[in-house]
C-alpha cells in the first residue's frame, strides 16, 4: 500500500518537477515569477488532444506538437511581453502583473474558442495495472514517471555540465558581468523561455493524460511554484526536490488523512518553510535586499 | 428604482470597497496580493454566522467580521512581509486557497461546497452607497496622512524608505491589515446583499480580477480604482453579450496596459488634480513628475 503511494507520489512529482524547474529556470534569470507557466502547460495539452481528436495525429506527433507548441509560446511571451516591459525599467512586479493578464488571457481565449467543458485523451495507453514485486503499478503512472525523469535528468546536464548551461548559470549569478564577459544575455533568456516552455508543454500531456484537459488545468502549477519556493527560488536541483517532496506528501495526505484537506497542508508546508527556512532547501539568502 | 437597477449598484459598491483596499496594497505599496478574496471570505462568512447563529445585529457583526479578517491579515503579514515580494504574494495566494477548502471542510458550521443559505437581508443601497462613501474618504484621509506618504515612499524606493527611517516592514503590514478591513468589510455587504455564499465565490479569479481593476484605474489612483471598479462592474451588466469575453478582454487590457501605460488610466493623478486649484483647494500634489 505504502509503495502504491509512493510510486504514485513520484508520478505526480515528476509532472510537478517539470513544471517546477521552468519556474527556477526563469526566476534565475529575471528574478520575477512567471505567472503564465501554469497556462503555457495547459495550452500545450491542449494542442496535443485537439491534434489527436480532430487532426487525428498519432499520440509521438501530437506530444512532440505540444512540445513545440508550448515554446513557442513561452517565447512568444518573452519576446513580445515581458523583454517589452524589461526594458521600460519597470519594477520586476509589473512582469508578474503581465504574466497574470497573460494567464488570465491564455485561460479565457481557450473558453472562448474551444469551450469549457473537459476534453479526454483517447485511450493510448492501457488503464490496467500491472503486479510489481507485490504491488499494482498503473502503466501511466510509470510513462510519467520514465518521461518526466528522462527530461530533468537531461535538463540537469544541460544546465549542469555543458558549456550552455555555464551560460545560464553565468545570466542568472550575475548579467551584467555575464554580459560583459561577451555572453548574449537576451538570447539566453529567450533559450531558458523556449526550454521551460517544452518542459512546460510536456508536463500538460501528462497532466491531461492522467486527468483531464480543462481550461484551468494551469492550477496545478500552483503546487509546482510552492515546490520551487520550498527548494528554493531560483535553484533549479532544490525545484526538483521540492517538486518530488510536494507529490509525495500530496499522495501520502490524500491516502491516509484526507483528500480534501490536501491543499491544505501542503500550503501548511509553504508557511512552515517560509517561517523556519525562507530561502528554501537549497536557495540563497532571501531577505528584502531590494 | 427596480430591483435590478439596485443589484447593480450594490454590487458597485462591495467590489469598489474590496477594490479601494487593493489599491491601498497594490497602487500605494507596490504589493501584490491573490489573497484578498480570501478576506472577502472571513467577512462574509463570519458576519453571516454571527448574525443567522447568534441573531447578532449587523452593526456588531460587521466591526467583528472586519476584525477577523484584519487579524488573519496580521498574522500572514507578520510571518512574510520581510521576505521578497514573491514569497508575499505565493503566501496570499495560498493563504485564500486555504480559506476555500477550510470552508468546504468545515461544512457543520458553513455548510461547506453547498453554500451557507438564508442569510439575513440586510444590505440595502442606501447602506451600500453609505459605506461606499465612508469608506471612501477613510482611504482618501489615510493615503494623504503621515502613513501615506510613507506607504508612498516605500513604493518608490524601499532601500531609500528605509534609510530615512520608514519603518517598512511595519508599514507594509499596516497597508496588508487595511486592505484585509477592506476586503472584509465588502465581503459582509455582499453576504447580506446575495443572502447565499458559497465558497467558490472567493476563489482566485476573485482577487485577480481585483488586482486588474486596480491596474488598468491606475497603480497609485484611488479615484481611478473607483472608476475602474464602476467600469468593470457596469460594462457586462449592459453588454450582456460580451459577458463571455469579459475575462479575456481584462486580461488583455492588463497585459498592455502595463506595456504601454503602466501606470494605468489615471496614473499617479486623482480625478480632483484635473479641477483648477480654486474650486478644488486641496487637491493632492503630484508625487512624481
Amino acid at each position: 500500500m505504502l509503495a502504491q503511494q509512493l510510486i504514485n507520489g513520484l508520478s505526480v512529482g515528476g509532472i510537478y518537477a517539470l513544471l517546477s524547474t521552468g519556474y527556477a529556470l526563469i526566476y534565475s534569470l529575471l528574478g520575477f515569477s512567471n505567472w503564465a507557466h501554469g497556462e503555457v502547460a495547459m495550452l500545450g495539452a491542449y494542442i496535443a488532444v485537439m491534434s489527436v481528436i480532430a487532426a487525428k495525429l498519432p499520440f509521438v506527433a501530437s506530444l512532440a506538437l505540444a512540445l513545440a507548441g508550448a515554446a513557442l509560446i513561452s517565447l512568444v511571451n518573452e519576446k513580445f511581453f515581458y523583454r517589452h516591459i524589461r526594458n521600460n525599467n519597470s519594477p520586476t512586479m509589473f512582469l508578474m502583473i503581465a504574466a497574470m493578464g497573460l494567464s488570465t488571457t491564455y485561460k479565457n481565449l481557450i473558453v472562448v474558442l474551444v469551450g469549457p467543458k473537459f476534453k479526454y485523451f483517447p485511450q493510448i495507453l492501457p488503464f490496467e495495472s500491472f503486479e510489481f514485486c507485490g504491488i499494482n503499478v498503473g502503466v501511466l503512472d510509470i510513462f510519467s514517471i520514465v518521461v518526466s525523469l528522462a527530461a530533468i535528468v537531461l535538463l540537469d546536464v544541460l544546465i549542469y555540465h555543458t558549456k550552455f548551461g555555464l551560460g545560464i548559470r553565468g545570466c542568472a549569478s550575475d548579467s551584467v558581468t555575464a554580459e560583459l564577459l561577451g555572453v548574449n544575455v537576451n538570447r539566453y533568456i529567450l533559450i531558458v523561455f523556449l526550454l521551460a516552455g517544452g518542459l512546460a508543454g510536456c508536463a500538460g500531456v501528462l497532466l491531461g493524460m492522467k486527468y483531464t484537459v480543462y481550461p484551468s488545468l494551469g492550477n496545478v502549477a500552483l503546487k509546482a511554484f510552492i515546490a520551487s519556493v520550498f527548494g528554493g527560488l531560483g535553484s533549479i536541483r532544490g525545484a526538483i526536490l521540492g517538486a518530488f517532496m510536494i507529490g509525495i506528501l500530496e499522495t501520502l495526505v490524500s491516502a491516509y488523512v484526507s483528500s480534501g484537506l490536501r491543499d491544505l497542508f501542503t500550503f501548511g508546508l509553504l508557511i512552515a518553510i517560509l517561517l523556519i527556512r525562507p530561502e528554501g532547501l537549497l536557495g540563497k539568502s532571501v531577505e528584502q535586499k531590494s | 428604482m427596480s430591483d435590478y437597477t439596485q443589484g447593480v449598484i450594490i454590487l458597485v459598491c462591495v467590489n469598489a470597497v474590496a477594490v479601494l483596499g487593493v489599491s491601498i496594497l497594490t497602487g500605494f505599496t507596490r504589493l501584490f496580493s491573490f489573497g484578498n478574496a480570501g478576506f472577502m471570505a472571513i467577512g462574509a462568512y463570519a458576519s453571516a454566522i454571527l448574525t443567522k447563529q447568534y441573531g447578532w445585529p449587523l452593526a456588531c457583526s460587521m466591526p467583528a467580521a472586519m476584525f477577523l479578517a484584519g487579524i488573519a491579515a496580521y498574522c500572514i503579514g507578520r510571518l512574510t512581509l520581510r521576505l521578497k515580494g514573491d514569497y508575499f504574494l505565493i503566501t496570499t495566494l495560498g493563504f485564500g486557497e486555504c480559506i476555500r477548502v477550510a470552508l468546504d471542510y468545515a461544512y457543520k458550521y458553513t455548510g461547506g461546497p453547498r453554500g451557507y443559505s438564508n442569510i439575513p437581508h440586510y444590505t440595502n443601497v442606501y447602506l451600500a452607497i453609505a459605506i461606499l462613501i465612508v469608506a471612501t474618504i477613510v482611504a482618501r484621509n489615510f493615503i494623504r496622512s503621515k502613513y501615506g506618504w510613507h506607504l508612498m515612499a516605500i513604493r518608490e524606493q524601499e532601500v531609500a524608505a528605509e534609510a530615512v527611517g520608514v519603518d517598512t516592514a511595519k508599514y507594509k503590514l499596516l497597508s496588508f491589515v487595511m486592505s484585509a478591513l477592506y476586503a472584509g468589510c465588502a465581503g459582509v455587504l455582499f453576504a447580506h446583499f446575495l443572502r447565499f455564499i458559497n465558497p467558490t465565490m472567493f476563489n482566485l479569479d476573485k482577487s485577480a480580477e481585483w488586482v486588474i481593476t486596480v491596474v488598468i484605474g491606475g497603480l497609485g489612483s484611488l479615484s481611478g480604482s473607483l472608476v475602474a471598479s464602476a467600469i468593470l462592474t457596469l460594462l457586462p451588466e449592459i453588454f450582456r453579450s460580451l459577458a463571455e469575453y469579459r475575462m479575456l478582454l481584462y486580461g488583455i487590457a492588463v497585459v498592455f496596459i502595463i506595456m504601454l501605460r503602466p501606470n494605468g488610466l489615471m496614473g499617479y493623478r486623482e480625478i480632483s488634480s484635473y479641477f483648477p486649484r480654486r474650486l478644488c483647494p486641496q487637491a493632492a500634489p503630484e508625487t512624481r513628475k
